[in-house]
């Protein structure tokens, strides 16, 4: 490869690594992006009146695109763009809203080299806000073994997510 | 409630890939600069054509954003009400006359990468359904579902795994299933 970037290493990464924080000043704008480039249309995500009468919550909230949009950012602002997202999960226990600074944190629990040779590494984050936990998740995500290797290269029976 | 077991209906439909439907729109790049730009993503692969043509042969869409392909327009001419998504989440429901449901949790595995010009289609499987649980919301079962995609090459780029909570709140005991 001849990008300039330097990609976050299999050799790098150790169980019990603390992922760099992401903090983010949630905004309506914030919300009413996130949905609909998730191309989620559903009113609780931009119609002000319509969550607080019909959700019974104070305000618009984040939507699952949105979430999943940071939780990737969250994951390959630390890999790099070598990074491959194998999996992402995750389940949303309160809302997030506009007004509100979230706060995504993560730790590595598994480091590992499949049986192709493709280099794993897993991780659990939390997003929170004012330190108490709206939403929990984890991914697992292929980086390089070697500065040569690149896990987007694999396809079929090399690549298992 | 007393009923643990599963009738054949739908035990009948656990590893059946149901609704399979052709996205309504082709994969399309803006649609990955507006996906970054709500989560301030820089990711350099969905921004620099160069960074993308080493890495992965040319542009690729965000992996997270699976499910936005297959998300039907808020409206389309003959179309007089919002098409429902995830339709056997609500078939469960009808199933079992359960009146209100939650999505616990949320998992996407992702396979061959999504690239422009792409039309996906997505089918859903039921995947397992639980005994009768009771949560603090109510009583009711799980159930996982699946919704897979695959690209027009029949190549699968996603599996979407959502488990869903089927309930009723204690004071509900006939009120029909909505």
């Amino acid at each position: 490869m001849t990008t300039t970037i330097r990609p976050l290493l299999l050799g790098d990464v150790h169980v019990g690594n603390e992922v760099p924080s992401l903090s983010y000043d949630v905004t309506a704008t914030t919300v009413v992006l996130g949905a609909f480039g998730g191309r989620d249309w559903r009113p609780m995500h931009h119609d002000h009146q319509f969550a607080v009468e019909r959700n019974g919550v104070r305000d618009i909230f984040l939507n699952t695109t949105a979430q999943a949009g940071f939780f990737e950012r969250f994951v390959t602002d630390w890999t790099g763009p070598t990074g491959r997202l194998g999996r992402l999960g995750f389940a949303m226990r309160s809302p997030v809203f506009p007004g509100e600074t979230m706060q995504i944190r993560g730790t590595v629990t598994a480091v590992d080299t499949d049986d192709t040779g493709c280099g794993w590494v897993e991780l659990d984050f939390v997003l929170s806000v004012d330190g108490a936990p709206r939403s929990t998740g984890g991914a697992r995500v292929a980086v390089p073994t070697t500065p040569d290797d690149n896990p987007w290269a694999r396809r079929g029976e090399r690549w298992k997510p | 409630m007393t009923d643990t077991t599963v009738p054949d209906s739908v035990a009948s439909m656990i590893g059946v890939l149901q609704y399979e439907e052709e996205a309504e729109f082709p994969v399309e790049r803006g649609y990955f600069w507006n996906y970054c730009s709500a989560a301030e993503n820089g990711n350099p692969l969905f921004w620099d054509d160069e960074v993308a043509a080493e890495l992965t042969g040319g542009p690729v869409a965000p992996p997270s954003m699976l499910s936005a392909w297959f998300r039907p327009h808020h409206w389309a001419p003959g179309r007089d009400e919002p098409k429902v998504p995830l339709q056997v989440h609500f078939d469960m429901k009808e199933a079992f006359g359960l009146p209100e449901a939650i999505m616990s949790d949320y998992v996407m595995t992702f396979y061959d990468p999504v690239r422009p010009g792409d039309r996906i289609t997505g089918g859903q499987k039921l995947v397992s359904v639980s005994d009768v649980k009771s949560a603090r919301v109510g009583t009711g079962r799980f159930w996982v579902i699946d919704v897979e995609y695959r690209n027009q090459d029949g190549d699968l780029v996603g599996v979407e795994t959502w488990t869903g909570f089927g309930y009723r709140k204690p004071d509900q005991v006939h009120e029909a299933v909505r």
